[in-house]
């Protein structure tokens, strides 16, 4: 698939965003006055930067409002509404603790939530497409909520959760790599039977239907970027997990807050390049009728 | 709206015979044609008179090379567009009810005014039939030529999709697939129409005919026999030149 950067952007800020969203919402920690500001603030640029960054890849963005319609069938739809729901409600919950000092926990449970609602109706857009055997798996969802935790947990100071959500979802990473490398093949679908025409022999690709490319090779047909896999792969472990994990690990003896800057940075680092390959390694079933991958 | 309406009665779309098609895309620039000045945003171009040229087709003509264990290879042409499937992953994706599949007759169909342009639909359709047009900006697709066949300003032998009026083979036909008794319907039962990646679980109202077996030739010339050719070790001056010119550097041993 074609990894559009402002799909990129979007996954890995608003993922983050609402990491730290949760984690106030749950009030670890719940700050008051200025420090809850910039807290609050943090999270929003973030979590809005990146849904106004997703919505630069739709060719109509000036008709945004439809996508809220179609929550029964829509993954889509679903994410939207759970996205407007969790601003209003962290916002009224932040605006408690900002302006007033009170904590209003009830809400503030209800949109930690939502803010993982969010992360989940993301994941499930994906997870959803039976054409992207990659992604049709239930570590889809794990994935992007693990890695929202742990970004979350980075960005709120909560630095034995962050370890420890370092550890899983390093480790779901990899896991979803190792499988994920072996879902096209599992998947069944084949050049074969998406002709129709193994009855009769091997097929092959010979000649494809026009001289030029098209929407569908340049959308989903994405192997440019394929060759670097091993070194982004090495690039997102290291900077993603196991750069942050050792600075926390000082953080934690010294108190230093600019290690504490760096962790997080590297972690984006990591996340963005994690991402990136999300969406370049995943093979859409529609290339086979290209003989591409 | 999105939700999948109950499977209708009629199922309309399209079989194609994979024996018969030359592969002469008249298909493509017929639909090309009709589709661009009619339903909906026309298909647009982007440097079509370039080397890098390319465009919205809701209609595209692969050709696959097939090797059987035995004889030779056999080149199939094969046209591709949306099956108008009655699972239609498209549709259910779709954020804003653009996307839509009808009740009355199953063609699933994009309300261009609604469309965001996320392409979505085209991610969720394993064949490729759902392309975002380029200046537009909104998703097209084959709508089974809606403004045809129902169309009682067009001469009766009109009212059918442009690509299968076109079609100089006869490889394309049109059709109610849910009416078992229906000319396309009796056509898959006695050819063994069937569906593209039945795995993804789309079930796809177009079937495809499958390429008739080949015949092999017999041997029908009595004479044959009789003029084999003769000679395999070639002597006298052939036989010399034959070594000389395997003696020469560069010459097969
Ligand atoms: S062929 Fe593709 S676009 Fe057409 S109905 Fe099926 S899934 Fe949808
Ligand atoms: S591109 Fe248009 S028709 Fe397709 S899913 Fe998005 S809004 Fe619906
Ligand atoms: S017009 Fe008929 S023969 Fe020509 S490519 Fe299309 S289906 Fe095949």
């Amino acid at each position: 698939m074609h990894p559009a950067p402002s799909v990129i952007i979007f996954n890995t800020f608003s993922g983050i965003g609402f990491g730290l969203l949760f984690f106030l919402g749950l009030g670890f920690p719940a700050p008051t006055g200025w420090v809850a500001f910039v807290f609050f603030a943090i999270a929003y640029i973030m979590a809005v930067g990146g849904l106004i960054a997703s919505t630069f890849h739709l060719g109509h963005p000036e008709r945004a409002i439809k996508a809220f319609s179609q929550w029964r069938t829509s993954w889509l739809s679903r994410e939207g509404i759970c996205a407007v729901a969790a601003l209003i409600i962290m916002a009224i919950y932040g605006a408690g603790l900002v302006f007033f000092g009170t904590k209003l926990t009830i809400l503030g449970w209800v949109g930690a939530v939502l803010s993982l609602g969010v992360v989940y109706t993301t994941s499930m857009i994906y997870a959803q497409m039976k054409t992207v055997p990659r992604w049709k798996h239930w570590s889809t969802p794990a994935l992007f909520i693990d890695l929202s935790v742990a970004g979350g947990a980075l960005l709120s100071g909560n630095i034995v959760i962050a370890l420890i959500m370092l550890v899983i979802a390093g480790g779901m990473t990899a896991y979803y790599w190792a499988t994920g490398d072996k879902r096209f093949a599992e998947s069944g679908s084949n050049l074969a039977n998406a002709t129709g025409l193994g009855g009769i022999g091997s097929v092959r690709a010979f000649e494809p239907p026009h001289t030029g490319s098209n929407y569908l090779l340049k959308e989903f047909a994405f192997e440019v970027g394929r060759k670097h896999v091993q070194k982004l792969r090495i690039i997102s472990m290291v900077f993603g997990f196991a750069i942050p994990f050792v600075l926390l690990l000082m953080v934690q003896a010294s108190a230093s807050h600019i290690l504490a800057l760096f962790a997080v940075i590297s972690h984006i680092v990591g996340v963005l390049a994690l991402r990136w390959l999300f969406f370049a390694q995943a093979e859409h079933v529609v290339g086979l009728y290209y003989g591409k991958r | 709206m999105t939700t999948l309406p109950p499977p209708s009665a009629k199922k309309l779309g399209l079989v194609i015979d994979l024996d018969t098609c030359v592969g002469c895309h008249a298909c493509v620039v017929s639909c090309k044609g009709w589709n661009t000045e009619n339903y909906g945003a026309p298909l647009s171009d982007q440097n079509a008179y370039s080397a890098a040229g390319q465009g919205t087709f809701l209609n595209r003509v692969h050709s696959y090379e097939v090797q059987p264990d035995q004889g030779a290879a056999q080149l199939i042409h094969f046209p591709k567009s949306c099956l108008h499937c009655e699972d239609a992953p498209c549709v259910t994706v779709c954020p804003t009810g653009a996307s839509y599949k009808r009740q009355e007759d199953g063609i699933v169909l994009v309300n261009e005014q609604d469309c965001i342009g996320c392409g979505l639909c085209a991610w969720a359709c394993p064949y490729g039939a759902r392309e975002l047009d380029a200046a537009e900006c909104v998703m097209k697709k084959c709508t089974l030529c809606v403004d045809r066949i129902y169309n009682e300003n067009l001469p009766e032998e009109d009212r059918q999709p442009a690509c299968v009026r076109t079609c100089p083979a006869g490889a394309r036909h049109f059709g109610d697939l849910g009416d078992p008794d229906s000319d396309v319907s009796q056509l898959v039962a006695e050819r063994g129409g069937f569906d593209l990646m039945p795995e993804q679980g789309t079930k796809p109202v177009n079937k495809y005919l499958p390429p008739r077996p080949k015949d092999v030739e017999p041997e029908i010339d009595i004479l044959a026999p009789y003029l084999e050719p003769v000679a395999q070790d070639a002597k006298g001056l052939m036989g010399w030149l034959d070594k000389a010119l395997t003696a020469m550097p560069g010459g097969s041993k």
